[in-house]
This record gives C-alpha cells, sequence and structure tokens, in this order.
C-alpha cells in the first residue's frame, strides 16, 4: 500500500512538474513569439497572427526551445536569418544609441531647465 | 451621379468662402469698427457647404452610388445601413472630408463663444485657420476628391474590409477627430495671441474651452480605438505600441501637458512661451499623424492606401505650417508678460512643471520610438522595429516617480505650501523612489520585483487621491475625478497584465482540453449566415477550477466582398474578470486552434479611461453654471 | 542673440526632418531582409516527395554543380506561373534543380508535378514550413541559387522574371 501511493506521489510530482514545465515552455513561447514580427502582414506580431508564415515560425521556435535554445539565442537565430527588423526589440548597438539615450538625454536637459526656474526655498 | 456634382461643387464653393473671407477680415483687422457681422456669416456659410458635402457622400453611401469612385472603393450593397453610413469617413477620402468638416465648424464655433474676446485676436484666429483650411480643401480637390466619377458605373462596389465593421469602430474616427482638429483652434489662436501680445490671464481662461474640448474627446477616442481592437481584432491586447496608435498619443501627451500649464498660465500668470510651444507643437503632431497615416511611411495595420503624390502634398503642408508658426514666435513672442514671477519649490506650479517634465519625456520616448526606424532607414537604409519591448523599458522606470509626485502635487497650493513636514519626506521620497526603480529595473532584472514596486506607487496614487479627496472636503472635483480615472486606469492595466493567463491548443469537435487552472470542452459547431458573411460558430464549455462553467461561442467569418476571413472572440465580461475566448481554422483542417485567456480587471480598464474623460466633462458642466 | 542662435537651429533641424521624410516617401515600403549572401547552408534533414522518406542535404548536395533551389506550392498562383521557366531551368546541365514543395498538399502537389512536368532533380516536402523558415524564407515563390560550395549566391523573391533568367544563366556559365 505504502509502495502504491509512493509512486503515485512520484507520477504525480513528475506530472505536475511535466505540466509545468510544459506551461512554462509554452509561456517562454508566447513571450518570444510576441517579439516577434510577422513579415507578410502589416504590423502584427507572429503571436497575433494566423497566416502561414507565423504558424510555421512558431513551429520552429517550438522546435528550438526543445533542442535547448534560450531566448537570446533564438532572437539571434531568427535575426540571423531575417535581420533585425523581424524583432521588436531593436537592441542596444551602435546603430540603436541614439534611439535609446536621446529620450534620457531629454529627460535630463527638462530637469535642469526646470531647475533653473524654480526658486529653492532654503532647507 | 447628380449627387457627385453636388458635392463637389459644394467643396468649392466652401473654397470660395475662404477667399471671400480673407480680405473682409483683413479690412475689419485694420479699421476701427467691431467685429464684423459679414465675417461671421461667411464663416458660418464655409461651415454649411461643407456640412451639405459631407452629407452628400453619406447619401452616396447610403444608396450605393457606384458612379461615385470612393462609394466604389469602399462600400457594397450587401453592407449594413450603419456600416455604409460609417463607411464615409473610414476611407481616405471622406476622413479628409471629415477633417474640413469639423476645421469650419470648430472656427464657427470658436467665433460664437469668443464674443467678448478682441477683435483682432478673433480675427487673426481665424486667418491663421483660414490657412489651415484652405490647405486643407486644396489637398481634397487636389489630391483625395471624394468625388470622383466612374464611368462606367459599376453594378457593385469593391466592399469594406469587414474588420472595420464594428460599432466602436465606426465612431472612432468621428470622435478621434474633434480632438485632433480642436487642436488647430489652439494653434491658431495661440498664435494669434503672440501676435497680439495677448498670451495672458484672460486668454488662458476663454483658450482653456477648447484644451478641454479637445483632451475630451481625443481622450474617449483613444479609448475607443482600444476597445475596439480589444474586441474586434481577437488577440486579447489593446495597446501594441503600433505607429498609428503612437500617433494618437502624441498629441494626447502634449494636451495633456498643456491643459495643466494653462491653469498656471490663468492663475498666476506663468509659463506663457511654454504655452505657447505646446499648443503649436500639439497640432504639429496632430497633422504629423495625418501625414504619417497617409503617406505610406509607415507599416501599421490601421495605415490607408499609400499614395506618394498626397504624401508630398501633406508634407510641404505641415512644414509650411511649422515655419510658420516659427517665424510667428520668433517675431513676436516677448517673454515679459509673467517673467518676474516666481515658482516656488513647494508649489502647485512646481508639481505641474514637473508634471510637464515627465509626460515630455513620455512624449519623447513615442515620437523617437515611432520615427527614428524612419531616419535610420533613410539614413543607413537598414530597417529596425521599435515594438513594445522599447517603450516598456523606457516608460516603467519613470512610471513609479511620475505616480509619486501626482500623488503629491495635487495636494500643494498655488504659490507656496508652508507644511514643513511634508518638504523633507517630499525629498527623501523623490530621492528613494527615483533610485529604486532605476536600480531594481537595470540592476536585479527581476520582473516581479519592479512589477510589485510599480505596482506599490499606483496604489499610494490611487489611496492618497481617495483620501485627500474626501478630506478637503470637495475641492476640485475634476482634478479630482480624471486623476482618480488615471491612478484606476494604472492600477488596472497593471493588475491585468501581472494576473493575466491564456492557454493555446488545437481542437476538434467534442475534445476536452485540460490544463492548470480548468478545462476546454469543445462541443459542437453551428454553421449560420450573416448579410454579407458566413459563419461557423463553436460552442465550447470551459470549467474553471471551481467546477463553474461558462459559455463560450467564438465565431469565424467568411466574408464574401472582399473574401476575408475573421474570427470573432467571445468575450464574457464582469467586474472582476474577462474570459475571452477565440477560435482560429487551421488550413481546412477539422481542428480549430483555441486560444483562452483569462484576462482580470479588464473592463476596469475601460470604464477607468471613461471617469478619467469626465472629469474634463464635469469642468464643462461646472464652467458653463457658472456662467 | 540666444533666440536667434535658437531659431536657426530649429530652422535647420526641420529643414533636415523634411529632407529625411521627403526621401522616405519615395522609398519603397516592401521589406526584402538583407539575405546574408554568401552565407553557407547548413545541413538538414527533411523528407523526400515520392518515397516520403527521411533524407539528409548530405544526399542531396552532393554534385559538383550549382544548385537552385525553389519553394513552391500549388496553392500559390505566382509558383504556378513561373514553372514554364523552371522546366526550362532544368534543361541546364550545370545547376540541379531542388524543389521544396511549402505547406502543400501532398496528392494535389503529385498531380501538379504529374501533369506539369517535374523540373526538379529532387523535391523535398516541407508540411509544416520549418524547412522554409530555416533557409530564410518567409514568402513563396522563392528562389536561391546556390554554388557547389553550399554557399548562397542570390536569392529571388517572387516568380522569376524574364530578367531574373538572364542572370541565372550567367550566373551558371
Amino acid at each position: 500500500m505504502k509502495k502504491f501511493f509512493f509512486y503515485f506521489f512520484l507520477l504525480f510530482l513528475f506530472n505536475f512538474s511535466l505540466a509545468h514545465s510544459i506551461e512554462n515552455k509554452n509561456i517562454l513561447k508566447n513571450k518570444i513569439s510576441k517579439n516577434i514580427r510577422c513579415l507578410i502582414c502589416q504590423g502584427q506580431s507572429i503571436y497575433d497572427s494566423q497566416s502561414d508564415f507565423a504558424v510555421s515560425i512558431k513551429l520552429v521556435i517550438d522546435k528550438k526551445i526543445n533542442e535547448g535554445f534560450n531566448e537570446d539565442e533564438i532572437y539571434n537565430y531568427l535575426k540571423d536569418q531575417y535581420g533585425q527588423w523581424i524583432l521588436y526589440d531593436p537592441g542596444f548597438n551602435e546603430k540603436t544609441l541614439v534611439l535609446w539615450i536621446l529620450p534620457i538625454l531629454l529627460f535630463l536637459v527638462g530637469g535642469a531647465i526646470i531647475l533653473k526656474k524654480i526658486v529653492i526655498k532654503k532647507l | 451621379m447628380f449627387g457627385n456634382q453636388i458635392g463637389y461643387y459644394s467643396l468649392v464653393l466652401g473654397l470660395v468662402s475662404s477667399i471671400g473671407i480673407i480680405p473682409i477680415s483683413l479690412k475689419n483687422f485694420n479699421d476701427n469698427r467691431k467685429f464684423d457681422s459679414r465675417i461671421f456669416s461667411i464663416s458660418f456659410l464655409q461651415f454649411f457647404f461643407v456640412l451639405i458635402s459631407f452629407f452628400g457622400l453619406v447619401i452616396s453611401f447610403v444608396v450605393s452610388d457606384f458612379s461615385n469612385e470612393t462609394v466604389y472603393n469602399n462600400s457594397h450593397t450587401t453592407k449594413p445601413l450603419f456600416y455604409k453610413i460609417s463607411g464615409t469617413w473610414g476611407n481616405h477620402e471622406g476622413s479628409l472630408l471629415l477633417w474640413l468638416l469639423v476645421l469650419t465648424f470648430f472656427i464657427f464655433l470658436f467665433l460664437i463663444q469668443s464674443k467678448n474676446q478682441p477683435k483682432k485676436y478673433k480675427i487673426l484666429t481665424l486667418l491663421f485657420q483660414q490657412i489651415i483650411i484652405i490647405g486643407f480643401f486644396l489637398f481634397v480637390l487636389n489630391t483625395s476628391n471624394p468625388f470622383n466619377y466612374l464611368f462606367p458605373i459599376p453594378k457593385e462596389g469593391l466592399g469594406l474590409n469587414p474588420i472595420l465593421q464594428d460599432p466602436a469602430l465606426a465612431i472612432h474616427p468621428p470622435i478621434l477627430y474633434l480632438g485632433y482638429v480642436g487642436s488647430s483652434i489652439i494653434f491658431s489662436s495661440s498664435l494669434a495671441a503672440v501676435v497680439q501680445k495677448y498670451v495672458s490671464k484672460d486668454w488662458a481662461k476663454s483658450i482653456k474651452f477648447w484644451i478641454l474640448i479637445s483632451w475630451v474627446f481625443l481622450t474617449l477616442g483613444i479609448m475607443l480605438g482600444s476597445i475596439w481592437a480589444y474586441y474586434e481584432l481577437g488577440w486579447g491586447g489593446f495597446w501594441f505600441w503600433d505607429p498609428v496608435e503612437n500617433i494618437s498619443l502624441m498629441p494626447w501627451l502634449s494636451l495633456t501637458a498643456l491643459l495643466h500649464c494653462i491653469l498656471v498660465l490663468e492663475k498666476r500668470s506663468s509659463l506663457s512661451s511654454w504655452v505657447i510651444v505646446l499648443s503649436i507643437s500639439t497640432f504639429v503632431l496632430s497633422m504629423s499623424g495625418t501625414f504619417l497615416v497617409r503617406s505610406g511611411i509607415l507599416n501599421s495595420v490601421h495605415t490607408f492606401a499609400n499614395d506618394p503624390e498626397r504624401g508630398i502634398f501633406i508634407l510641404i503642408f505641415l512644414f509650411v505650417l511649422i515655419f510658420f508658426s516659427l517665424i510667428i514666435f520668433f517675431l513676436f513672442h516677448k517673454e515679459t508678460y509673467g517673467s518676474n514671477t516666481k515658482i516656488f519649490l513647494l508649489s502647485k506650479e512646481t508639481s505641474i512643471l514637473l508634471n510637464n517634465w515627465f509626460t515630455m519625456y513620455f512624449l519623447s520616448v513615442v515620437l523617437i520610438g515611432t520615427i527614428y526606424p524612419i531616419f535610420l532607414d533613410v539614413i543607413s537604409s537598414e530597417k529596425i522595429s521599435v515594438g513594445p519591448p522599447f517603450y516598456n523599458k523606457l516608460f516603467l522606470p519613470f512610471l513609479v516617480p511620475f505616480l509619486i509626485f501626482m500623488t503629491i502635487g495635487s495636494n500643494l497650493d498655488w504659490i507656496r505650501s508652508e507644511i514643513k513636514k511634508i518638504k523633507k519626506k517630499i525629498i527623501i521620497l523623490f530621492v528613494i523612489s527615483l533610485l529604486i526603480s532605476f536600480l531594481i529595473f537595470y540592476k536585479i532584472n527581476s520582473v516581479s520585483l519592479t512589477n510589485s514596486i510599480l505596482f506599490l506607487a499606483a496604489l499610494y496614487l490611487f489611496y492618497f487621491t481617495i483620501r485627500d479627496f474626501l478630506s478637503k472636503k470637495f475641492k476640485n472635483i475634476s482634478q479630482f475625478i480624471s486623476h482618480f480615472g488615471f491612478s484606476l486606469l494604472v492600477l488596472s492595466i497593471l493588475l491585468n497584465s501581472f494576473f493575466s493567463t491564456e492557454v493555446t491548443t488545437n481542437l476538434k469537435v467534442g475534445e476536452r482540453f485540460d490544463f492548470q487552472n480548468g478545462s476546454i470542452i469543445f462541443e459542437s459547431i453551428k454553421k449560420n449566415n450573416g448579410l454579407n458573411y458566413e459563419s461557423v460558430i463553436g460552442n465550447f464549455k470551459i470549467k474553471d477550477k471551481k467546477n463553474k462553467t461558462t459559455q463560450l461561442n467564438p465565431e469565424v467569418r467568411i466574408y464574401n466582398q472582399p473574401v476575408t476571413i475573421t474570427s470573432e472572440a467571445d468575450i464574457k465580461t464582469s467586474l472582476y474578470s474577462d474570459k475571452f475566448l477565440v477560435m482560429n481554422m487551421v488550413n481546412k483542417n477539422e481542428y480549430f486552434n483555441i486560444r483562452y485567456q483569462v484576462k482580470p480587471f479588464m473592463i476596469w480598464i475601460w470604464i477607468s479611461g471613461f471617469i478619467m474623460a469626465f472629469g474634463g466633462i464635469y469642468n464643462f458642466m461646472k464652467r458653463s453654471n457658472e456662467k | 542673440m540666444r533666440n536667434k542662435i535658437l531659431l536657426i537651429f530649429l530652422f535647420i533641424f526641420f529643414v533636415f526632418c523634411f529632407f529625411i521624410f521627403y526621401k522616405s516617401i519615395n522609398n519603397t515600403n516592401s521589406y526584402k531582409p538583407n539575405i546574408k549572401l554568401g552565407k553557407i547552408l547548413k545541413n538538414f534533414d527533411a523528407i523526400e516527395f515520392f518515397s516520403e522518406n527521411e533524407i539528409n542535404s548530405n544526399e542531396i548536395f552532393v554534385d559538383n554543380k550549382y544548385y537552385i533551389i525553389n519553394i513552391w506550392a500549388t496553392w500559390c498562383a505566382p509558383c504556378r506561373k513561373e514553372h514554364p521557366k523552371l522546366i526550362e531551368l532544368s534543361k541546364k546541365k550545370s545547376a540541379k534543380l531542388i524543389g521544396i514543395n511549402y505547406k502543400d498538399n501532398l496528392k494535389k502537389a503529385k498531380k501538379f508535378i504529374g501533369e506539369f512536368g517535374n523540373p526538379f532533380s529532387v523535391i523535398l516536402f516541407d508540411k509544416k514550413g520549418i524547412l522554409a523558415i530555416e533557409l530564410g524564407a518567409y514568402a513563396i515563390p522563392e528562389t536561391y541559387i546556390i554554388d557547389e560550395n553550399k554557399k548562397i549566391l542570390k536569392k529571388y523573391l517572387g516568380a522569376l522574371t524574364n530578367d531574373n533568367l538572364k542572370e541565372i544563366n550567367s550566373i551558371l556559365k
């Protein structure tokens, strides 16, 4: 009787962790899919699209996850195949430096202008 | 056919009215008499002509007059009546006619509403607005005529995209345009005020009306667009940082900043230059939006068909307006009014400045994110995408201090708050909140920690907004309503994004799918015929963990003209959460791809948006009662 | 003075913006991912069309010639249109045509080949479209010109035109 419960418990744990890992893989797949542009659609991610291309890419992503690729490796793979445009994250490199830095720069400049305007009473 | 003639010549007459109104206005500007009532009449006439033209187009759509090229391209005899009407503005030419309608209507309304304003200011506003109006007339008549003839007359039209046949989407453009075009009045009157050296408390009071109108409609318009995306597009999202969505957000951010600044100008006669800058930029952003959407530069679900000739026209028009306003500003504006007004650290003015600081930052993020790929493509022929990851990374860390400031700032008094205890707390709070949000976000890279900080800040704002309102005994109701709406919005969005779950699977009829929180049973299919489509409706039973069942019946529709397949999600909404089920056909199989999502607090996102807008509306009602 | 500098700066900035937008209007909007020409094809497994057995790319890329990979399907109208051109290309001794049947119905595809002729030395059946993606394709028809070292020389998007054929012929010489 004890053995039965023991094996049942193991099976349960296994099932739970399998379900959990399947759900984790799904979560990862969804996360990645939301980040990939559907190249034949007008401004949709492959997560949102049901087009042939989107369906196929989702299968490829599945395959790569099962082969042990992590998120960044999958992005790099797709970037190699299709160019940076397929990724919704523009990445941080010399071409996108201005893209990321400029808003922050403007924020700091704005702060400086405001500081000049305000009369700071003695603390 | 007759309608085409009426519509076209009505437009021409509208343009002629512009040419007529200008010399009369100039004469009236220079003479010593009162405001010439003829200007009034011609302005009304101009509006009336555009109205006739617009109705002409609507009627052409309703009777499916396919001798009209626009109707032919965008309508179909089997389209339901409501969508035939809304098809009028669901295309490029018709939407421009809507622009003209609101442009002419608003300037007429302006002349009525500003009866007691200085004559020269009114006339200049009219003249500047006429520049915009003439530009649009020329654009429509030369490149985008809604009344082109087709011969021989086709028997049937090419139909409208079925995704656009939705009630929310039908009224989304008119409401949005009221917002966009409202900003044209702000633009024209600001420039007029600059020339007349009338940028003052009194001017601020009068222009606040227009800022409010524009803001309320823009808020509602954006909300409707998001609601439509959620219910119609089938992916359960409501904001995607799509370029066209960004284009509606940018004027909204600028307008929100302006709305706050105009209060400073009104109460303390300060920040006059900045108010003018914001007025100009709001309308410039609206116009740029029009340009980007119609020129074909952007790749998006929403764009109209691209046509380089139209793009070039608007581009030139837009930059003429930009240079014109730059010249006027630099020639005429003298920052003497209110420049001696001191702004103290602990005052409402400061908190409004802080609001503007952050709002302008958010605006720059959206602007740069949208425009940068265009620049990069032209300069280095490299195409990159800027999507949600970019916006999320740049928005979220700044949201925390923004929310905290909003909490503190709305309580401060004008000029100076003397509460010594709060001072220290505020500065420390600011430093800490800034440090925390940056540190956590960049170093630890732990999503849940960031989220909980964000959530804490939103909750902080929410709690304090209510508490302060109750303790202050209803001091400023409209501010309370809108700020409360905003904090509720942030809270709902955060909760929704933290706790949404979804499962995707392929099922055929009779199958059952079990997942962690329940199971989906594909009970049956039913086939149906709508007015212009065939549909396949799936009947699903969803069982949750507590064995409660929900019936959901998503649909796949096959439209006939043009042949398009869409999926209509079935959504069960409750105050607590939305259950969202969408199904898609899988390549002529008997299997269907099912996506089931549970989205908590979804409806609160819409409710809070409307609450925010209502705050503005309440302010209207209050003002008209005061008169 | 400061105002004048600001004005001039803004002026120059907006003129710059104007030219960028002007140029971008005239650019075409369709995206052609810059296929890393010169990339070496990796090995892959696929299903052979007629036998429905698994086959490895090592068994395909054995000859010392050029390879032309064409991705097609019976449901793709431009693919049907370019079929005669493929038949023409198959007559060239210096190239081996490899077809990839993309997300198609095997029966229909076999019927199509039977009716209109088989220009391919070997056809691979890519039911789920995964192979096409591993090649870097995203819409069909697409045609790749590959040299004996499995290096991608050229890629054509859309049905082959007469100009494309001329170019291919000059490469194959």
